[in-house]
Order: structure tokens, then C-alpha cells, then sequence
């Protein structure tokens, strides 16, 4: 027995998948079953995580509800993905971030944009908020640069942390890889793996999502939405050694890279959430773990946000609407970081561990 | 009138399936909703035809025996991605006599194997995809080609491939008469759950709705009370109503209706659509014993797969169709690891006690196998010099002494998959009346028609052959027919 009921199920449901191993081509999750004839709390957060709910194992299984065997994998390693989530949560005193995780990102996202508007007000005079700054420094006018890296990369230093100390005992939890250490080759395929998301494509034909029909377009709005946060991320750090390096200011002209990085980013992060939204709507409910609900749509609002405040940012930075927009952008941004440790992000973490530790131990195997 | 104007255009004789009970009338008529029927639809649809196919069963259970399938059995000349080695018609044809003991239409059998080579890309030509051979499986990595995702997924591929060329298909529709007159066939009659009865006409007719496994009462006309501890491995939908149509309007019989592709699956499976998960790998790697607790086999008698088909009738030869596979600790992770754990006892008695057996008899068996185990070396990938001297049954090969405990077993049973009896047919999937007279417009394909092939015995993989084989052929014929 295991310490939660749903991994009980998982492990009954692996039972039944290892005595079938039809799957074992669609992805990760069964070959790794498959090296293992019984199951801890530990392999089983493992598998949960390896899982990219493609749905693939749901439409091909003979034995998916309403069979009396009721293997629904994608929906039970969901939910175990989001108790595990809660479970490596650090400092554990926020593990109950996760049970009203989308109360939770819109409180702390109001907030945090409502304190970046009155901290604009209450530092600045009501002229400058509303005022038409142009030029380097522009954004500067109204709120310093010194605060704005002191602010962010204090929430970006914590937000560091508390994923490592996560992603810590999450490794420690799935335990030693049958065989071997953790090497190179082994990271170096799991970024590819994940760079690809050479798991979410349903053995080939793509992913399943409101039928049986390999129609799916998650792929590539993930995609989108995560080479677009890479892109804002990039075009971030291209302004910041800007800034110190050659000593120039942002805002900069449309042509230049941060701006071109960015604005190819924010379309990722606009484009891209919606068409997740989009999909999550259309999805078959009996793949869902409808308690991760807030969560996962809390993330993907997040990023919209995001990517949509920063381009509106950059469409309007020479109106009297670049103050408020500012303050929207970086309290959009401030929330997104400090939530990272709490929120749908962190499964991009566990997903990338759990693909390393499949990595090593194909190897091994091999 | 445009409508109308539409289906007269391509499709001349389809004038569209009618909601109200108005009869309509396509080329070819599918009956049967698994890897033959969809097969026999598409091969019929690419043909030309307008198809139709009514399928019994709702739509999660579409697809019959397809859906517990894993993989075909293809003879192909040379190595393929997924295939290991080559597997000529030949050595096909020679399996094929090894396990039914030359009981097959030789004619047909090898035509069915020359066609399989084909089959192996027609059917990714229908958007099937391949793997290599599943984890635990390895014995079969040269000759069997294994569906990715098993067979639901076979069938998935199928219907939407079937559904975008244009056949049109039908979930709950039971077939409840054919109407067939002098051999030829000129409709079904039809009863659907919401849409009422119907009549459907149709040019040509595929019968595919697999054997009669499903219907208890059928089985014990020739089982006697012994059939109620059968347990059905598949669809329960497979009730042979359509085989039975079609044998009492003409059409000639072919196969020992005791005959069956059965295994010895776990006594704790559900009675219907247990699957391939119910299945035990383990009878190499002990004893098999009965409810007398004596053996009654030589477990060691031949490689595993080749021997996995025999102990399903062997089991429904014993008392009260139960038997119990028997082994110690040490063998227990030589295998797949199975759906229901094994029964442990830490002494024999204790074990027979659990099993309900005969504790004095059990460890009278066990000792008496023990001491008739000669030293040898053990490698069950091979023929191996482990035997047994001075007992019968002998075990031929892997015996081992059954020493450690804790002693296991599964209880098994009889694990129906599907029966032999069917219609005969001849090269075109044509079926053939009493009298030996070919029908004007009637095919068959796979299990309704398994016992041309497939006297008695089974090897991995050859229902599926059967199906998508005969199934193409049908559709063809069947689609031909209608356009003459």
C-alpha cells in the first residue's frame, strides 16, 4: 500500500499495464514501467512525471472505463503529477499553494500588478505615471533601475531556490537509477527530449484530445508558448548586459535584438496560451484532473499576461499609457516569478528530472 | 434533387442510409465490426464500392477479438525495421502443419501465406503502425509484426481510415435475419437501439462477425456442462448469431465445433473480455497439476509459445476444468510479471491448503517430480537437457526441482479466445453452399472462417492473418461483384 490512495491506483494500473506492455512504443512512461516489476511511492511519482498526457494509452487500451478494469493512465498519473507537485513543494509550509492553485496566482497576480500601479503613484507624482516618457531611460523615469533588478532578481533568486530544494527531494524521492550515475549524456538527451517534446506526439501520430482522433495541436502551442517564454527570457538577459556591458538603456529602437527577441517571444506567449486554453477546453473530461484546473489555466493566464502586457507595452511605450502599462508588465512578471515554485511551472522541472533519470536508465539497460 | 443528384453522381447505387425504416441499398454490406470486417470494407471501398458496415457492438467495444489482439503473423524474405530476421512461406506453411497436424486446406492455407506478405504493407497503407516486438516477447520479434499500441489501436487506425474514404459504419446495429435466397444474398434485417428496425439491401455481402465463443449455451452442445467454466478472453458480443444464419439458409459448415484457439488463463479473470492480461508464461518454469493434485502433462514439452495454444483444451480435459501451475520462488521473476499475484504458501501444505488441494497428495507430487529431476543445464530459450526420469508424465525440458520456498501457483482455466467452426469458402473468400456450390454474392473473412485455415492447434499472431488476409480478398471480390 501505498501513502496516498491515487498512488494506489497508479500502482494497480501499472500492475495491469506490465502484465499488457502494448503501450510500451508510445512513450516514455512504459518502457520505464517495464524495468520495474513492483512499484514505490517514489518510481511512481517518477512514472506520473515522465507522463506528457498525450492520451495515446487511453484510446488505444482495451481496458479504458467503461472496461471493469478502468485503466484511465493519463487521468491517474495527472493527479498523482499534481499531489506530487504539492508533496515537494519547498518550504512545505506552501504545499497548500497547490489545492486552490488558481485562487492563488489570480490573488497574488492582482496584487502584485495593484502594487506596482500604487507604488508608481505613491513614489511618483501623477504626472510622470501618466506622462509621455520617450528616449533611453524612459522606463526609468518611473521606476529606477537599481529597484527593478534589487526587486526581480531577489523574486527570481527565490524562486531558484525553492525549485531546487523541490526538484531535490523529488530525486531523492524517485531514487537511485536502476545502475549508473547521473552523467552528461544523459541531461544532454533529456534537454533534447524535452526540447522536442518528443513524448507528447501519441506514438507518432500526434496527441489525442476530445476523441479518438489523433488531431491534437498541444505540441506546437507548447511550442510556442515555451520557446516564447525562452525568447522574453533571452531578450531580458540581451538588455541587461546591454545595460551594464555597453552601458545602454532600454527602451531600444524596434530593430534592435532585445526588442526583436521579445517581440517574437510575446507573440509565443500570446499565440501559445490561447491555443492551450483552446485545447484544454475542447479536451475529453475522462483525461482530466478537474481539481488541476485552476492551475493549469492560472499558468497559462499568467503567461498570456505576460506575453500581452509586454506587447502592448512595446505598441504604446510612446503614449501617456506607457506608465500604467509598465507597471502592469512588471507586476505581471513580478507574479509569474514568485509563483513559479507553486504553480503548473514547476512540472516543466519534475517532467526534465524524470526524463534524465529515463535517459540514465536506458542507457543502463541498453 | 441535388442530394439525390450527389449520390448518383459517384456513388450510383448508394441512396444513403435512411433514419425512418426505409430500406436502402448499398454495394457491399459489412457485417462484423473487427480487423476482417474493416479490412473487407476498405479493400471494398477503395474498390469502387459503397460500404456499409453494422457493427453489434457499441462503440468502445467495437472491433470483436481485435481489440485484445497485439500482433499478425506475416511471412516476409528479408529483414524488416521491426522484424528480426526473415520468415519465408515455407517455414510459414510448415508452422501452420506443426500445429494443426496437417488438419488445413492446404489451398487455401498457402494462398493465405503468399497473400500475408503483402498484407504486411497494405495494412500501414491503411494507417496501421508497426513496433518491434513488445518487452517479453522475443521469441516472436522474427515472425510476428506487433501493432503499435496493440490492437485497439489497429482498429482505431482502421475505422478512420475507413471513415475518411467514405464507408459508412454503424455501432449497435444487431443483425436479426439474412435474408438469402438459392445462395444469393438480398438483405439483412436490422435492429438498432434508437433508430428501430431496418432492412438494408446490399449487392454483395461480407459476413466478418467472428465465431461463436460468447454463446455458452452454443459451447455446451458440444461441452456439455464443462463450457460454464470456460472463460471467454474476449469480445462477449461474439454470440456466432450471423454463423448461424448463414449455416441454417445453406451455407456449407467447415471445423470440429470442439475446436478453439484456447489458453490456460488465470481461474480469477473475469468470464468475458479478461484480454491478454489474464495470461500465464510460467508453465515451463514448473509443474501443472490438477484438482487431484496430480500432473497430467509434460510441461517441459516444447519452447513456450509454440505450446501456449495446447493447455487451454488441456485444462478443459480435467475435473471441473481448474488445474493449478505450480513452481518455488526461484523462477518467480523468469517471467512477465502477471495481473493477479501468485498464491503463496511457505510449506506445500500451507500452498494446498490456499489452492483447496489435497495437502498429502500435493507434497506427493512434488516429491516424487523432485526426486525424478536429473542435473542438467537450465536455459529456457532453448531445447535444454533438464528432464525428468521415472515418472509420467515425464517433463522433457527445463525440470527443476520445486524446492524453495515460498511455494507459489496460479489457478488456471480454460481460456476461450475463438472457435474453428465456421463457413467454408474458397480462394476468393467466396462462401460455399452445401453441395459445394460458391455463392453468387456472399464472402466471409476471419474467425467466421478461421477453420479453413485452422483445423485445430495455434500459432501467435495467425487470427490476424487470417482476418486482414481473407478480410482484403473479400472486400474485393465483394466490391468486384457489385460493379459487374
Amino acid at each position: 500500500m501505498h501513502g496516498t490512495r491515487i498512488l494506489d491506483e497508479a500502482d494497480r494500473l501499472m500492475t495491469v499495464c506490465n502484465s499488457c506492455r502494448y503501450c510500451e512504443g508510445l512513450c516514455a512512461v512504459f518502457p520505464a514501467m517495464e524495468m520495474r516489476r513492483a512499484f514505490s511511492d517514489g518510481d511512481l511519482n517518477y512514472l506520473a512525471n515522465l507522463c506528457h498526457a498525450c492520451g495515446a494509452c487511453y484510446v488505444d487500451c482495451q481496458f479504458s472505463p467503461p472496461h471493469a478494469f478502468n485503466v484511465n493512465v493519463p487521468k491517474t498519473l495527472a493527479v498523482a503529477r499534481a499531489e506530487a507537485y504539492a508533496a515537494y513543494a519547498w518550504p512545505r509550509a506552501l504545499s497548500g499553494t497547490f489545492a486552490r492553485n488558481g485562487l492563488v496566482i489570480s490573488i497574488v497576480a492582482a496584487l502584485s500588478m495593484a502594487a506596482f500601479i500604487l507604488g508608481f503613484v505613491a513614489v511618483n507624482d501623477r504626472g510622470v505615471l501618466f506622462g509621455v516618457h520617450t528616449g533611453p531611460g524612459a522606463f526609468y523615469k518611473l521606476m529606477p533601475h537599481n529597484a527593478m533588478v534589487a526587486l526581480f532578481g531577489a523574486a527570481f533568486l527565490y524562486a531558484i531556490l525553492a525549485l531546487v530544494m523541490s526538484v531535490r527531494a523529488f530525486w531523492r524521492d524517485i531514487g537511485t537509477p536502476i545502475g549508473g550515475r547521473t552523467d552528461g549524456s544523459s541531461i544532454f538527451q533529456a534537454i533534447r527530449d524535452a526540447g522536442e517534446l518528443r513524448y507528447l506526439h501519441g506514438g507518432g501520430v500526434g496527441c489525442y484530445n476530445e476523441d479518438d482522433k489523433p488531431t491534437d495541436r498541444r505540441k506546437l502551442y507548447h511550442h510556442l508558448t515555451f520557446y516564447g517564454f525562452l525568447l522574453c527570457f533571452a531578450a531580458t538577459s540581451v538588455a541587461t548586459l546591454y545595460h551594464y556591458l555597453l552601458g545602454r538603456e532600454a527602451p531600444y529602437p524596434w530593430w534592435d535584438l532585445p526588442v526583436v527577441l521579445g517581440t517574437l517571444g510575446g507573440i509565443g506567449l500570446i499565440a501559445g496560451p490561447i491555443g492551450l486554453f483552446a485545447a484544454k477546453m475542447r479536451r475529453d473530461p475522462a483525461l482530466l484532473d478537474e481539481f488541476s484546473y485552476g492551475m493549469d489555466v492560472g499558468f497559462i493566464a499568467m503567461l498570456f499576461l505576460t506575453g500581452l502586457t509586454g506587447m502592448l507595452l512595446l505598441v504604446l511605450r510612446e503614449t501617456a499609457a506607457m506608465g500604467p502599462l509598465l507597471a502592469l508588465h512588471l507586476g505581471a512578471v513580478f507574479a509569474l516569478f514568485i509563483t513559479m515554485p507553486y504553480g503548473k511551472f514547476v512540472h516543466g522541472i519534475y517532467r526534465f528530472a524524470a526524463l534524465v533519470r529515463y535517459a540514465q536508465e536506458r542507457r543502463t539497460a541498453a | 434533387m441535388a442530394i439525390g443528384e450527389a449520390a448518383c453522381g459517384k456513388n450510383v447505387s448508394n441512396l444513403a442510409v435512411s433514419g425512418n425504416g426505409m430500406s436502402s441499398k448499398y454495394d457491399v454490406l459489412v457485417v462484423g465490426g473487427g480487423n476482417a470486417a474493416l479490412c473487407a470494407a476498405i479493400a471494398a471501398r477503395r474498390g469502387g464500392a459503397s460500404v456499409l458496415v453494422l457493427e453489434g457492438a457499441p462503440k468502445f467495444y467495437r472491433g470483436g477479438n481485435t481489440r485484445h489482439t497485439r500482433n499478425m503473423r506475416c511471412a516476409h524474405d528479408a529483414t524488416t525495421e521491426i522484424l528480426t530476421g526473415p520468415y519465408t512461406e515455407e517455414e510459414f506453411w510448415e508452422d501452420l502443419l506443426r500445429v494443426t497436424g496437417g488438419q488445413t486446406d492446404e489451398v487455401l492455407a498457402r494462398h493465405m501465406i503468399r497473400e500475408s506478405k503483402d498484407i504486411l504493407n497494405w495494412i500501414v497503407e491503411q494507417g496501421v503502425r508497426w513496433q518491434p516486438s513488445l518487452g517479453g516477447t522475443l521469441s516472436l520479434g522474427r515472425t510476428n509484426s506487433f501493432f503499435l499500441g496493440g490492437g485497439r489501436a489497429m482498429l482505431n487506425a482502421l475505422y478512420l481510415t475507413a471513415e475518411r474514404l467514405g464507408v459508412e459504419v454503424e455501432y449497435d446495429a444487431e443483425v436479426t435475419d439474412l435474408v438469402i435466397e438459392d445462395g444469393m444474398f438480398l438483405a439483412a434485417r436490422l435492429k438498432r437501439p434508437v433508430k428501430g428496425e431496418t432492412e438494408i439491401r446490399a449487392t454483395s455481402l461480407v459476413a466478418a462477425a467472428g465465431g461463436f465463443e460468447a454463446n455458452i449455451e452454443w459451447l455446451k452442445q458440444y461441452w456439455g456442462e464443462a463450457a460454464d467454466n470456460f472463460l471467454i478472453r474476449g469480445t462477449p458480443y461474439n454470440r456466432g448469431s450471423i454463423l448461424k444464419m448463414l449455416l441454417d439458409r445453406g451455407v456449407q459448415e467447415v471445423g470440429d465445433p470442439t475446436q478453439c484457439h484456447a489458453v490456460a488463463i488465470d481461474a480469477r479473470a473475469p468470464k468475458f473480455d479478461g484480454g491478454i492480461i489474464t495470461r500465464h508464461d510460467s508453465v515451463v518454469f514448473g509443474i501443472v497439476v490438477n484438482k487431484h493434485a496430480q500432473r497430467f502433462y509434460d510441461e517441459g514439452e516444447d519452447i513456450w509459445p509454440k505450446r501456449y495454444a495446447i493447455w487451454g483444451r488441456l485444462v478443459a480435459a480435467q475435473p471441473e476444468q481448474i488445474a493449478y501451475i505450480v513452481f518455488d520462488s526461484t523462477v518467480l521473476t523468469s517471467f512477465m510479471p502477471t495481473l493477479f499475484p501468485p498464491i503463496a504458501g511457505q510449506t506445500i501444505a500451507e500452498l494446498a491448503g490456499k489452492l483447496e488441494l489435497d495437502p498429502v497428495a500435493l507434497e506427493k507430487t512434488i516429491t516424487e517430480f523432485n526426486a525424478a529431476v536429473r542435473p542438467g543445464t537450465f536455459d529456457h530459450t532453448i531445447l535444454d537437457d533438464c528432464v525428468t526420469e521415472g515418472i509420467t508424465p515425464p517433463k522433457t525440458h527445463w525440470a527443476r526441482r520445486i524446492e524453495v520456498p515460498p511455494y507459489l501457483a496460479y489457478p488456471v482455466r480454460p481460456g476461450i479466445t475463438f472457435t474453428y467452426l465456421g463457413t467454408r469458402v474458397n480462394k476468393e473468400a467466396r462462401m460455399l453452399m452445401k453441395g459445394g456450390k460458391p455463392s453468387a454474392n456472399m464472402f466471409a473473412a476471419g474467425e467466421i472462417m478461421a477453420g479453413n485455415v485452422l483445423g485445430k492447434g495455434y500459432a501467435a499472431g495467425m487470427g490476424m492473418t487470417i482476418g486482414s488476409v481473407f478480410g482484403r480478398i473479400a472486400g474485393r471480390e465483394a466490391a468486384k461483384h457489385a460493379r459487374n
